[in-house]
């Protein structure tokens, strides 16, 4: 059996990625379960492709390993399957449907990618879609996404929800904890796992 | 103790406060930076905290608070290393009183790096120990201890994690914050400091007859550990200690090496008990060159039998490979997982309404046959844009540029270079251009403050590393007094003038300046600068594609047509690019 859980957070530099897994990593310490996780800091942050790794209960180092994940969170559909290889067969996907077409497709003309066809070239992993822009507007304020997207996988993360609402409480500042409450609770009814809604 | 949730930078941090730490300093460089971010923000301990002008500074003002007893850290990357390498290799001589430690963060992989270099061949080169810790908890401890030891032997102490020891986070126990504090007294004593010939020879012996205890001490200390379980053995060190540990079965050996120099006594002892060694570590083949030295039946598998890459960051699937590769079974089997191919890459990007792009832009209509070199910030990035054509190091914009002039290159040279970057070994090249007659522009790309690694205060700031306000450095005064005669400062999201102003440049001879100035968008926004974005008439869109070349991520296509998603920040720049005029603030061109 694996030692640890392997999360995978990806999206684009500045959607709040870190943020999300700082909250898993707050809950590990609330639940007395040590914990590993690795981050994109400097030149690579401004814009770029950044991915999160946390592992609970994990002991060894911070990285998680391509097809050992046990759960991908994408903020981000063109992130989601530039990453997928980091899941196994059939693996669990919780996916932001939103896409942000690189500059870098303008600028060299590439083809264009699609929502449809990243979600076809997805669909052989257990997934699920998310409107986190959606929710999060319900919820209050669209920078709560990445918390959306956190309360959608919440149901998947072997960490107790009211363990990870209360991380959250910790990990946001002040005054955005009723929003990101609320975005939380969005998501878990969202993401469809273990999820009743409150 | 409690238990926290903590970036390695900030454990490391931490370990200092509770190491009773009275100063510290550095240069910003990822993965470094955070360290003394932590120390100058924190309220638990009064110290002294600076952000010095580059790494020689740093250390020198380090090592001036270590003579007079202080306890010390002093921050860099490993690059940064090299700038602070004379006082480096001399302290070394020299010695210390207080405790010194020099964190020098690696970058495997060269994720935020120019190069892979190795800190610890510095440490062998000056004879210093050096800690290597293999996690985010060992890092804070040997941190913590590291004053100590440094006291000890009365040396310098280098201080190496990797990026991922600096950007991992884990659990991590900590102790209290230390509440004793040293007063600083400057001992005079000229044998010690002063490095005439006479004195240093005699501090050289007096060092070398330091070494064997040590390499006693570090094993004492448990940095340098081992387990004996069979006939094979793996040695690993640094973050790759504990990649080896997720794989490793229970029938071999291990020993984690943490701290150099490495006892040759103790590791011949554990080398002569197998058939069989594996050396794993990132970077250069430090501890492989020290095994192969003290073994003598033992048959070696390292780099140098091409099991383990000398390049990159280690995985641990890269361990278990290599361990295969070895005849060692790991644990585990990791399965062939390639990427998608054929996904389009989202590298990193100048930032919408970067001041930088708008330069670019402008630098490279006026100069369409110019030589770009460049230097080290957020502004490298500007390769995307055709507008970077050298970047070595720190500095090197001017002198690159200059050498190119000066060689009998024709075409025009027009170096960039960031306010930081300028400051911290621009100018000696600045004054080099003047004094020996270059021909060149020099464009220094002024956002007020060090970017790229988190934005950091420096002298153009106006604000010092713990917040007390300065008196920011004149950029024009400086070059006005280097020699330069034309210096002119523009602001960069006025594109018009910043076009006239570079076709004036082109006009003129000798060593010309512009000084680009404008608040880094990032540090705008936090500040609470609000610009209203901007939007693109459909109706009036040609679909030229004159702004695509602008390259500005909040510029995005339907077939032909431009549209600005609400990625803007509102600069107003490709208003002045559209030749139809078909952008215009929300929409109103």
């Amino acid at each position: 059996m694996k030692p640890s859980f392997d999360i995978l957070i990806v999206g684009i530099g500045g959607q709040g990625t870190v943020l999300a897994s700082n909250v898993i990593g707050e809950a590990c310490i609330i639940e007395n379960r040590s914990v590993r996780s690795a981050e994109t800091h400097g030149m690579a942050q401004r814009g770029g492709s950044v991915e999160s790794h946390i592992r609970v209960d994990g002991k060894f180092g911070s990285l998680i390993t391509p097809g050992t994940a046990d759960l991908l969170i994408a903020f981000d559909l063109l992130e989601a399957l530039r990453y997928r290889h980091y899941l196994p067969e059939g693996g669990r996907l919780v996916v932001n449907r939103h896409l942000v077409v690189p500059t870098s497709v303008y600028q060299q003309e590439l083809a264009v990618p699609d929502e449809e066809s990243i979600l076809a070239a997805l669909s052989d992993l257990d997934v699920t879609c998310i409107d986190a822009a959606g929710l999060a507007e319900e919820a209050g304020s669209s920078l709560s996404q990445n918390i959306v997207m956190l309360g959608a996988a919440s149901g998947d993360i072997p960490l107790r929800p009211e363990t990870l609402e209360e991380a959250m409480r910790r990990c946001v500042p002040p005054k955005t904890v009723a929003v990101n409450a609320k975005a939380f609770r969005l998501g878990r009814a969202a993401g469809g796992r273990g999820a009743s809604a409150p | 103790m409690a238990v926290r949730y903590l970036l390695g930078n900030e454990g490391i941090a931490h370990a200092c406060l509770e190491a009773n730490i009275d100063f510290a300093s550095g240069y910003p460089g990822t993965p470094s930076s955070e360290v003394v971010d932590v120390l100058r923000m924190q309220k638990d301990r009064p110290l002294t905290v600076e952000w010095s002008t580059n790494e020689k500074v740093a250390f020198e003002n380090a090592l001036a608070a270590a003579w007079c007893g202080l306890r010390t850290l002093c921050t860099m990357k490993h690059v940064g290393l090299n700038v602070a390498a004379d006082p480096l290799m001399t302290s070394a001589y020299t010695g210390v009183t207080g405790g010194f430690v020099v964190l020098s963060a690696d970058d495997p992989f060269a994720h935020s790096s120019q190069n892979e270099q190795d800190t610890r061949r510095y440490a062998h080169f000056a004879r210093l120990p050096c800690l290597d810790p293999a996690s985010v908890q060992e890092a804070h401890d040997m941190m913590r201890d590291a004053f100590t030891l440094s006291e000890e032997f009365g040396l310098p102490v280098l201080f190496r994690p990797t990026t991922r020891i600096c950007h991992s986070k884990g659990d991590v126990a900590i102790g209290p914050i230390g509440t004793d504090h040293r007063t600083a007294v400057f001992h005079g004593d000229p044998n010690q400091y002063v490095v005439i010939p006479a004195h240093t020879r005699r501090l050289h012996k007096a060092l070398n007859a330091k070494q064997p205890a040590i390499r006693k001490r570090l094993v004492e200390l448990g940095y340098n550990r081992h387990t004996v379980r069979g006939r094979t053995a793996v040695v690993a060190s640094g973050v790759a200690a504990a990649y080896v540990q997720e794989v490793l079965p229970d029938d071999v050996s291990l020993a984690v090496i943490g701290a150099y120099p490495i006892d040759e006594a103790w590791l011949k002892s554990f080398v002569d008990q197998h058939e069989k060694v594996l050396v794993i570590e990132e970077l250069a083949p430090v501890v492989e060159e020290a095994v192969r030295q003290v073994a003598t039946t033992t048959e070696v598998f390292g780099k140098m039998t091409g099991t383990v890459p000398y390049e990159g960051e280690f995985t641990p699937a890269t361990v278990a490979a290599a361990m295969q590769g070895a005849g060692i079974p790991p644990t585990v089997v990791f399965p062939e997982a390639t990427p998608v191919p054929g996904v389009p890459p989202r590298p990193p990007i100048l930032c919408a309404g970067c001041m930088h792009r708008s330069t670019f832009y402008a630098m490279r209509k006026v100069f369409r046959d110019g030589i770009f070199p460049s230097d080290i910030g957020c502004y490298t990035l500007g390769l995307q844009l055709g507008a970077v054509d050298t970047t070595i190091c720190m500095g090197a914009s001017i002198t690159i540029g200059s050498g190119i002039a000066r060689s009998g290159e024709e075409r025009p040279v027009v170096c960039t270079i960031g306010d930081s970057t300028f400051l911290h070994t621009g100018i000696p090249g600045l004054v080099n251009a003047v004094y020996n007659g270059s021909d060149m522009v020099v464009v220094i790309l002024d956002n007020r403050i060090t970017a790229m690694t988190g934005h950091q205060p420096n002298p153009n700031t106006g604000v010092t590393a713990t917040g007390v306000e300065s008196v920011p450095v004149s950029l024009e005064t400086i070059c006005k007094s280097c020699g330069v005669a034309w210096v002119e400062t523009v602001d960069p999201y006025d594109l018009p003038l910043l076009l006239e102003t570079f076709r004036e440049a082109k006009e003129r001879s000798g060593v010309r300046v512009i000084i680009a100035k404008q608040p880094c968008v990032i540090t705008a926004r936090r500040s609470g600068i609000r610009r209203k974005p901007y939007a693109v008439d459909t109706e009036r869109c040609t679909g030229c594609g004159a702004c695509r070349s602008f390259g500005c991520p909040a510029i995005a296509f339907t077939g032909k047509n431009a549209t600005i998603t609400d990625l803007c920040a509102g600069c107003g720049v490709c208003a002045d690019i559209c030749p139809s005029g078909a952008i215009g603030k929300e929409g109103r061109p």
